[in-house]
C-alpha cells in the first residue's frame, strides 16, 4: 500500500499524455488532409521567423496593453513548467521536493515562480475584465457566441485555479515554509493558515499538489478541443508563415500548364496524352472544402487562437459585412474537425456528408466583401493567413461554377475582349496623349 | 499642353534600333479613367523634364489580369500575364515603372513565376531616384505649409512594404504632413481592391471609402495625398460623400511634384 500513490500518480500520467497523444496524432492526420505546398528552402529565414514572431511576440506588442499582459502569462506558462518536472520526479518516486537539495538556488527558482504566478494571475484577471466587463468589441463579433465564448473564459478560469493552486500547495507546506527560502509571496499566504494543525496543513498541501497537477494534464488534454492550441501551433506556424510579399499571390499551376498550351500555335489540341504523361482526373481549381486547401492553411486553421485582431482591422467588417477573417478560420477549423469525426466513424475513409465548407459554413457573400487589402494577414500575430483561404474559394466559384457577381462578370468579359475591365477599346489606350 | 508630352511608343525605340531607360506601364486605369488620365500626365511630365528616355506601349499594352487573379479568375489572369510578357520579353524590357500599385504588385510579384522577370518600381520610387540621382529638382514653396495627409495604397505599403518613398517625396515639397490614426501597416482599404471597384459592395453600415475619408478628415487636410489611381478615386468620392470638396482634394504625389515644378 506504500506505493499506491506513486501506482495512482503513474497512471494519472500515463493516461494523461496517452490521450493526448491520441488526440496529437488526430491534429497531424487532419492537417495532412490538406494539399501538398512547397515550403522547401529558406530555412534560416524560416527559423528566425519562428524565434521572432513565436517565441519572440514581436508582433504581439503592436497593441502594448494585450501584448504585455500576453507576454507574462507566456513568459509566467514557460518558466513555471519547470516546476511541474520536480512535480513529476515526486510523484513517480514518492519524494519531496527533489530540488530542493540544490541548495540556495532553489530558492531563487522558486522566489520567482512564485512572482510569476502572482503576475500570470493578474494578467489574467485583466483578461477576463476586458473580454467580461470592458466587453472589446472584437471579443463579441457574431462568431463568438457560444462555444467560442465560453472556451475563451474557461482557459481564464484554468490558469487562475492552477495559480491559486501552485501557490497554496506552498503556503501549506510545513516544511517549505521552514526553509523559509523562496517563499516570497506564500509566506503570506501561509498566514491565512494560521491555527490549521499540522495534519491539516499537509491534507491541505496534498490536495493542492494533486489537484494542481492533475489541472495540468486535464488543460493539456483540453488544447485539442480548444482554441488554445496555439500555445503549441504556434510555432510550427509561424515556421511555415507567408515569406513572399503580401501581395504577391501563387500563380496556380495547374492553369498555367493549360494557358501554355491554349497559347502554343504547334499544340495540337486534340493530341491523345504522352505515354506515361499525368492521366488522372483534371485538377479542381480553387477550394470547395477543406481537402482542397493546402496544408499550411488547415495548420493555420488549428493554430488560430481567436483573438480577432485581424476581424477588428478589417474593412469589410469595420464597415458592416458579414466577412470576418476571423470567422472564416473558425470555419474551416470546424469543418475540418467534422471531415475528421466522418474519417474516424467510416473506418478511415471520408463518406460524402453533402456539406462543404463553401456554402455551408462560408457564404458567398462573407467572400466577395473581401478587399484583398492584407489588414488581416498584417495583423495576425501568429502569421495566419485568411486571405489566402478566401481567394482559393472565390477561384473555384469563379473557375469551376461561373459564380461571380454579375457586375464582376462583365469586367472580366471586358478584359477578354478589350483588355481592360472597361469597355474601351485597346487601340484607343494610348489616346490620353492627346487629350 | 498636350503638345508639350512626348510620349514614344516600344515601336518607335524599336524602329530606331534603341532601347528607352525604363518602360512606362500606363495600366487600364491610367490610360482610360478620366481622374486618373490626368495622374499619367503629370508622371509624363515629370519624366519630359528630367529627360528621362521612357517609352509606353501604347495599343500593345493590355489589362495585367491583376483585377481578375484576386477575383478569383486565374485562367484570365494568365492568359493575360503570358501575352503581356510575349510583348514585353520581345521588346527585352528590363525596367518598368507604374504609377499603379496594382499593376505594381503584379509586375514585380506575379509576372515572374510565367516568366516575366523585370525591375519594377512604383513610380514614387522612380521620382525619387531621379531627385536623389539630382536630375528632377523640385521647388519648396508651392505647397509649403500646406496640410497633406497621405493614404497608403494597400498594394504599395502592406502587399509591398514600401512607405517611405511617397512620404519622402511629400517632404521635399515642404508640405506639413500629418499622418492618420491608421498608416503604414495599420491603413485602411480605401475599398477598392480585390475587384471591389467594379462591384456594388456588400450589404453594411457604411462604404469603406467613406470610413477611410473620415480617418483622412480627422487630420484636418488641405489636400488628401495618395499614389494609387483607385484610391483616388474612393477617396474623391468618400470626400463627395462628406461635402467637403470645396475645402479638401485629392491629389497623386505625382500631380503635387509636377505642380511643385510649375511643370
Amino acid at each position: 500500500m506504500e506505493y499506491l500513490p506513486n501506482v495512482l500518480f503513474a497512471i494519472a500520467l500515463i493516461v494523461g499524455i496517452g490521450y493526448f497523444t491520441k488526440n496529437v496524432k488526430k491534429l497531424i492526420r487532419n492537417i495532412k488532409l490538406g494539399q501538398d505546398v512547397d515550403v522547401g528552402g529558406h530555412k534560416s529565414q524560416r527559423w528566425k521567423n519562428m524565434a521572432m514572431i513565436a517565441l519572440g511576440q514581436s508582433k504581439m506588442v503592436n497593441r502594448p496593453i494585450a501584448g504585455i499582459l500576453h507576454i507574462i502569462v507566456y513568459v509566467g506558462f514557460i518558466i513555471i513548467n519547470i516546476e511541474v518536472l520536480e512535480i513529476i520526479i515526486d510523484g513517480l518516486m514518492g519524494s519531496h521536493r527533489i530540488f530542493s537539495g540544490i541548495g540556495a538556488l532553489y530558492g531563487v527558482l522558486i522566489g520567482s515562480f512564485e512572482v510569476l504566478a502572482v503576475l500570470v494571475f493578474i494578467a489574467v484577471v485583466l483578461f477576463w475584465v476586458r473580454r467580461n466587463i470592458i466587453r472589446l468589441k472584437r471579443f463579441w463579433n457574431s462568431e463568438m457566441t457560444s462555444w467560442p465564448k465560453n472556451d475563451g473564459n474557461y482557459i481564464l478560469y484554468f490558469e487562475m485555479v492552477l495559480m491559486t493552486l501552485f501557490l497554496i500547495m506552498n503556503a501549506t507546506d510545513v516544511h517549505f515554509q521552514a526553509m523559509n527560502s523562496g517563499n516570497v509571496v506564500s509566506q503570506f499566504i501561509a498566514a491565512w493558515f494560521d491555527g490549521v494543525s499540522e495534519s491539516g496543513l499537509h491534507l491541505i498541501e496534498r490536495s493542492a499538489w494533486w489537484l494542481h497537477i492533475l489541472g495540468i494534464l486535464v488543460f493539456l488534454n483540453y488544447l485539442y478541443f480548444s482554441k488554445h492550441l496555439h500555445i503549441l501551433l504556434a510555432f510550427p506556424n509561424t515556421y511555415y508563415g507567408k515569406l513572399v510579399p503580401k501581395g504577391q499571390l501563387n500563380n496556380l499551376d495547374s492553369v498555367t500548364s493549360e494557358v501554355k498550351m491554349m497559347m502554343d500555335p504547334n499544340a495540337d489540341p486534340f493530341a491523345t496524352p504522352a505515354e506515361g504523361a499525368d492521366t488522372e482526373e483534371p485538377a479542381k481549381f480553387g477550394a470547395s472544402d477543406v481537402q482542397d486547401l493546402n496544408w499550411v492553411q488547415l495548420l493555420n486553421a488549428y493554430t488560430c487562437t481567436e483573438c480577432g485582431r485581424c476581424t477588428s482591422a478589417c474593412p469589410a467588417n469595420l464597415t458592416g459585412k458579414k466577412l470576418s477573417p476571423r470567422k472564416i478560420m473558425m470555419d474551416t477549423r470546424d469543418r475540418l474537425e467534422e471531415v475528421g469525426k466522418n474519417i474516424d466513424a467510416n473506418h478511415g475513409e471520408f463518406k460524402d456528408d453533402g456539406k462543404q465548407l463553401l456554402g455551408d459554413y462560408v457564404t458567398h457573400e462573407e467572400l466577395w466583401a473581401c478587399t484583398t487589402c492584407n489588414a488581416c494577414v498584417e495583423e495576425c500575430p501568429v502569421s495566419i493567413d485568411p486571405l489566402s483561404i478566401i481567394l482559393e474559394m472565390r477561384r473555384y466559384l469563379v473557375m469551376e461554377q461561373s459564380a461571380a457577381p454579375v457586375e464582376l462578370n462583365n469586367m472580366m468579359t471586358n478584359i477578354e475582349n478589350n483588355g481592360a475591365p472597361w469597355p474601351y477599346n485597346q487601340m484607343d489606350r494610348l489616346n490620353w496623349k492627346n487629350e | 499642353m498636350s503638345e508639350l508630352l512626348k510620349v514614344p511608343t516600344m515601336a518607335e525605340f524599336m524602329a530606331q534600333g534603341k532601347q528607352p531607360e525604363v518602360l512606362f506601364w500606363v495600366g487600364s486605369a491610367g490610360s482610360f479613367d478620366d481622374r486618373a488620365k490626368k495622374i499619367t500626365k503629370a508622371f509624363v511630365k515629370i519624366l519630359n523634364s528630367a529627360n528621362v528616355e521612357f517609352a509606353v506601349l501604347g495599343t500593345e499594352e493590355s489589362c495585367t489580369g491583376d483585377i481578375a487573379k484576386r477575383a478569383g479568375n486565374e485562367f484570365l489572369f494568365q492568359m493575360q500575364a503570358v501575352t503581356n510578357i510575349e510583348v514585353l520579353n520581345a521588346y527585352e524590357v528590363k525596367k518598368i515603372v507604374t504609377c499603379d500599385p496594382h499593376s505594381f504588385n503584379c509586375l514585380k510579384n506575379e509576372y515572374p513565376g510565367l516568366g516575366g522577370n523585370y525591375e519594377v518600381l512604383h513610380h514614387t520610387q522612380f521620382i525619387k531616384e531621379l531627385i536623389n540621382s539630382r536630375r528632377l529638382a523640385v521647388q519648396q514653396d508651392v505647397y509649403k505649409d500646406k496640410r497633406i495627409t497621405f493614404h497608403d495604397p494597400c498594394y504599395l505599403g502592406r502587399a509591398n512594404n514600401e512607405y517611405d518613398a511617397p512620404r519622402d517625396l511629400l517632404k521635399l515639397i515642404n508640405a506639413r504632413i500629418f499622418e492618420m490614426r491608421r498608416h503604414k501597416q495599420t491603413a485602411l482599404c480605401c475599398g477598392a481592391g480585390g475587384a471591389q471597384m467594379f462591384k456594388e459592395p456588400e450589404k453594411g453600415d457604411m462604404d469603406i471609402n467613406v470610413l477611410r475619408t473620415e480617418d483622412a478628415l480627422e487630420t484636418r487636410p488641405n489636400i488628401i495625398a495618395t499614389g494609387c489611381p483607385y484610391c483616388n478615386t474612393m477617396m474623391t468620392d468618400g470626400i463627395k460623400a462628406k461635402e467637403k470638396e470645396n475645402d479638401v482634394v485629392v491629389m497623386d504625389v505625382a500631380e503635387l511634384i509636377a505642380n511643385a515644378q510649375n511643370l
